[in-house]
This record gives C-alpha cells, sequence and structure tokens, in this order.
C-alpha cells in the first residue's frame, strides 16, 4: 500500500480558489497522519473492523489519510473519480462490505465514516494560532469537503463490492447445496438439503445428468431427506429429473420421503405415479445394489472375500 | 460445436450409417438430421428388420445436439415399427442437455428402452434375450 | 467481455427441410454467442425447430428474423416466425398438448412455449401467423468464469 507523496507538488489550474486550501489541508493530512490515524483507529468504523489488533487499525488509518492528501494535493476535492482514492479503494470496500456482514445498513455504514471528519477537524484547527479565523475556517471546509467525498467512495465501493458478494454467493449457493456423490459403481446419488427453488433444480437437474455420464451410472439417486417440504412444483421438478434420467438410460429412485411429506404429496393430489421410491437413502442403495447383482449381508466369518467386492461389474 | 457439418443453406447431403452387428442393427444419428432424411431413414430400418433376422436395434443419437418433437415421433415410430417385427429397440447416449429439453417440451418417450451408451445397449439387449431375466 | 459480436439482426427463409437445419444452425451459434448456456441453447434451438416446422407445414413457408437484445443487464435472442398462411383458427385449441393438425405429437406451440421465457402468438384467419419468442442467458450459468 504505497502511496506516492511527491504529488503534493503539482498544481491544478483548475480550482483556483480552492487550491491553497486544498494545498493546506493535504499538506495537514501528510503532516499529521500519524496523530489522524491514531484517532480514527478508535473511531467506530476502524474499531469495529480490525478487532485484531489496534495497530492493524492504525495502519489502515495511515493509508487512508495518505490518499485523502493525495486526493487534497490534486485539488479535485469533491471528485469521487480522483485518482488518490484508488490506492485505497479495495480497502475501503473491504472494510464496508466487513461493516455490512454486521448486519449495519449502508446509512449506519456512512455515518460512521462522516464520524471521521470531526477527529481530523479538531487537529486541524489546533493548527491555526486562531482556530475560528477565516484561514483556518476555509481549511476546514476544504476537508469537509473532501470527508463527503469519502464516504461517497465508501458508499460506492461498498454497493458494487455487494452486489458481486450477492452473485458469487448465489452462484456458490447452487454449486456447494447440490454435490453429486458416487456412491458405488453406477451408482451416483445426489442428498438435497434446504428448499429446493426452481433455479436450484435446475442446477440438480443438470449435475445429476452430467455425473451420470461421467460416471456411466446405471442408478441415480435423489435423496430428499433434508428437503423441508415437497409442494407441487418441487414434486414436478422431481419427475422431470427422474423422466430426463430415464431418457439417458439411467434409474432413477428418489429416497427419503419423510411421513409427513408422503402426506403432503397424497393431500395434494401429487402422482408420483412412475417415480420409483424408497424409504431412506440406504434402501435405494440397497435396491441399486441389488439390482446390479451386488448382495449385502453378513460377512462371512471366516474365509474368502465378501461378496459385495466379487459381484460389482 | 461438432458433427454440424456438411449442412448449408441448399441443404447438405450425407446418409444414416446403419451397421448389422450379429442379430443387432446399429444405427448412427449424428448432427443435423432433416424431416426428410429421419423419414426415409425410419423407411429403411423396417426394411431391413424384415429382410434380415435381426432382433434388436439401437439407435445410437451421442452424436445428436437436438431432438425435437418430429425427429422424436420418428424414433418412437421406429421403436414401434421393430416391435411389430419383434425387434427390440434401445436409443443410446442422449445428451443431458437433449434429455432435459426432450422433458421439458413434454416429450418422454415412455415406450422407448434407453441406455447411456452403445455398449450398455447392447448388454440390455443381450440380457433382455435370455430367457428368465424380466425387463424393468 | 462484451467483445466483437455482429448484433444485427439477421433474417432466414423457411421453405424447406434444409432451412429448417439452417435455421436451427444460425440460431444455435447466436445464442452461444450471446453467452447461452449448453442447456439454454439446446432449449431455444428446439424451440425454435417446432416453431419453424410450425412456420413451413401449417403456414405454406415464411421467414424468421433473428434478434440479438442486450438490455445491458442480460443478454438475450429474439425470434420472429412470420408466415402468411392460412392462420390459426382456434388458438386456444392449438396451444393444447396432443392437440394436432399436421401428423405431429401436437406438441409444437405448447411445447415450445415451456423451452423459452416469453412467448406470443398473433394469428389472423386467412392472413398469416406470427410467432414471437425471447429467451435470455440466465446471469447464473456454470460456463461463467468466477473467481478464484
Amino acid at each position: 500500500m504505497q502511496v506516492s507523496v511527491s504529488v503534493s507538488v503539482s498544481v491544478s489550474e483548475e480550482n483556483a480558489e480552492q487550491e491553497p486550501a486544498a494545498q493546506q489541508v493535504s499538506a495537514f493530512l501528510e503532516r499529521r497522519r500519524e496523530q489522524i490515524a491514531q484517532r480514527w483507529a478508535d473511531a467506530a468504523l476502524f474499531r469495529t473492523v480490525f478487532t485484531v489488533s489496534r495497530d492493524e487499525a492504525v495502519e489502515a488509518g495511515r493509508a487512508v489519510a495518505a490518499a485523502l492528501a493525495a486526493v487534497a494535493a490534486s485539488g479535485r476535492l469533491d471528485d469521487i473519480r480522483a485518482s488518490g482514492f484508488e490506492a485505497v479503494r479495495d480497502q475501503l470496500g473491504r472494510m464496508a462490505a466487513s461493516r455490512a456482514r454486521t448486519g449495519i445498513d449502508p446509512d449506519g455504514v456512512a455515518r460512521e465514516v462522516a464520524a471521521l471528519r470531526e477527529p481530523a477537524a479538531e487537529l486541524l484547527r489546533a493548527e491555526f494560532e486562531d482556530p475560528n479565523g477565516p484561514e483556518a475556517l476555509e481549511c476546514v471546509v476544504a476537508l469537509t469537503v473532501l470527508m463527503g467525498t469519502l464516504r461517497l467512495v465508501v458508499m460506492e465501493t461498498a454497493v458494487s463490492a455487494s452486489e458481486e458478494l450477492i452473485a458469487r454467493q448465489r452462484e456458490q449457493l447452487h454449486e456447494v447445496a447440490t454435490p453429486v456423490i458416487k456412491l458405488w459403481e453406477s451408482t451416483v446419488a445426489v442428498p438435497l438439503i434446504g428448499t429446493l427453488d426452481s433455479a436450484r433444480s435446475q442446477v440438480v437437474m443438470e449435475s445429476l445428468l452430467d455425473a451420470i455420464v461421467a460416471e456411466r451410472a446405471r442408478y441415480a439417486i435423489l435423496d430428499i431427506t433434508g428437503v423441508p417440504t415437497v409442494d407441487s412444483l418441487v414434486a414436478q421438478h422431481l419427475m422431470k429429473t427422474v423422466a430426463a434420467a430415464r431418457l439417458m438410460g439411467a434409474e432413477c429412485i428418489v429416497s427419503g420421503i419423510r411421513p409427513a411429506i408422503a402426506q403432503t404429496i397424497v393431500h395434494l393430489g401429487i402422482d408420483l405415479g412412475t417415480v420409483l421410491t424408497r424409504g431412506s437413502l440406504a434402501d435405494a442403495l440397497a435396491y441399486a445394489l441389488s439390482r446390479q447383482g451386488v448382495g449385502i449381508g453378513p460377512v462371512a466369518p471366516a474365509g474368502t472375500a465378501p461378496a459385495a467386492d466379487a459381484g460389482v461389474r | 460445436m461438432t458433427g454440424a457439418a456438411g449442412i448449408g443453406p441448399a441443404g447438405g447431403h450425407f446418409t444414416v450409417p446403419v451397421l448389422q452387428l450379429g442379430d443387432v442393427l446399429l444405427v448412427t444419428l449424428q448432427g443435423e438430421l432433416h424431416d426428410g432424411m429421419a423419414e426415409q431413414l425410419q423407411q429403411d430400418i423396417t426394411d431391413r428388420i424384415s429382410h434380415t433376422r435381426v432382433t434388436g436395434v439401437v439407435i445410437d443419437i451421442s452424436g445428436v445436439e437436438i431432438v425435437d418433437s418430429f425427429l422424436g415421433r420418428v424414433l418412437a415410430e421406429i421403436a414401434a415399427g421393430a416391435g411389430l417385427l419383434a425387434a427390440r429397440t434401445v436409443l443410446a447416449g442422449m445428451r443431458p442437455a437433449v434429455a432435459i429439453t426432450l422433458v421439458e417440451l413434454g416429450l418422454t418417450l415412455p415406450g422407448l428402452r434407453t441406455a447411456l451408451d452403445v455398449e450398455r445397449a447392447m448388454e440390455l439387449l443381450g440380457a433382455a434375450s435370455r430367457p428368465g431375466e424380466g425387463s424393468p | 467481455m462484451r467483445a466483437a459480436r455482429h448484433a444485427a439482426p439477421a433474417t432466414l427463409p423457411i421453405g424447406s427441410d434444409a432451412d429448417l437445419a439452417w435455421v436451427r444452425q444460425q440460431v444455435r451459434q447466436a445464442a452461444a454467442e450471446l453467452g447461452f448456456g449448453l442447456v439454454q441453447q439446446t432449449k431455444l434451438v428446439t424451440a425454435a425447430s417446432e416453431l419453424a416446422r410450425n412456420t413451413l407445414v401449417h403456414g405454406g413457408g415464411g421467414q424468421v428474423r433473428i434478434t440479438p437484445l442486450d438490455t445491458g443487464q442480460s443478454q438475450g435472442l429474439r425470434l420472429d416466425f412470420v408466415d402468411s398462411g392460412p392462420g390459426i383458427r382456434d388458438l386456444e385449441q392449438a396451444m393444447t398438448d396432443g392437440y394436432t393438425s399436421g401428423g405431429g405429437l401436437g406438441l409444437g406451440l405448447s411445447g415450445a412455449k415451456r423451452l423459452v421465457h416469453e412467448f406470443e402468438v398473433d394469428s389472423r384467419p386467412g392472413e398469416g401467423t406470427t410467432v414471437t419468442v425471447t429467451a435470455w442467458a440466465t446471469p447464473v450459468s456454470p460456463s461463467r468464469p468466477g473467481p478464484p
């Protein structure tokens, strides 16, 4: 996290009036970076994000102060696209995201960023012989503008970061929630957990069918033990998956229909008709194995290999 | 994308390979199949079954990217026609995307035997022709 | 991400079996370019095949216009199948599963509708039929290069 300090020499042609104050603020932020960082480390925003060590919070505060100094030096106090922010954009985004994860709303984050202004302004005023004089006032105004811009930068970063996060989580959820497991030669299973909506059912169907090809499966087990409710839509999805698997040459078994769900299915008048069902995943596997000529029984007390190995084709 | 070669705006021309392996007819569909060609194929297969003594037909569609209701109907009719001539038909190698689409289309081809690939289809026909083993 | 692709609409004739094959191929290519996943491509191409055949068999031939859509948020493909045939007398009946007037399985219209996101039929007896379907590349697609 390096911030070039040399830019303070560059002079912007625009904002000629604001420039002296902006340059003064920039110089102040450089000069007092350490104190500002120390004070910010105790502010709600930094304190709650960097819970492990205060040093980390101070370090983050230094970086933000340095970035603000660079922005002020460029004279673009109210420009959220000012290049000076680039150095800390990622960090600010992470901080905002971390606050958002604790359940604080965007307003709250904005207030916490706004609260960083006062500690810095206090230090700034102390720089002047007359803290209420026109020169001091002008600088405090410049700092206020700058801090307002910082708040916008944080909010903007937070919004785009959370959008990305949501999209990524949604994708991960779909993938993570539908692992296809190879239980045996030619037998795959998907233990479904949680609510099945349309999008997820689609993912389940696709990953199960892909697994059938990859594992050359003859039997595919859809275990719905972990599915809280089965309505007609879910039942329809299950039947579609069964039908698609059959078209590919695999037999699909739905297992884990709990008594309550069985009742619902009957009440709703859903006809699972041709769908092969078994009470538990174990029963479904036993069925698949027996169909493949694999016998399951107590292991012979002594002697040769168990039948389970010999029978696999 | 593979298998779509040979089709131009003017229409491509290629034949569907039909191979006899023992008492099984192996039909390999690939890429684009014009409606007319599908109907011709249906005719050809029925002729072949009646003139030879095959007891099984395996239709390999692993190279087919889409099956619409027309081709679906042709496949079902081939199977039904073969059945009348005492031959069993197995549809082999349907791709997942094709299977999902067919189900969504409402075409589940209930009367058709299916297998994951040609090898499994041959296995199925062999097992079915042996006495004492029931069909699913 | 939004690299060069020809986003211009294309119009193809539907007058023969070979045209159906060409329509399928062009729809497949357009959908692939717009980032449709394999299953989505297959669904859309199948729907296009059903509708193009309707245009050919029931409408006495016609054409299809393929229009790529881009809302900024998502990419889609619109297909307009236009014929100037006899039109559909009883649309409700024609949309019923299993209803057939042409020797198929009667899944043409109703089946195609289930394969796309938006579906619209405009038919005037004696003047012709336009079927418009739209499909969108869904945002959650496994083919998307995810973050490491």
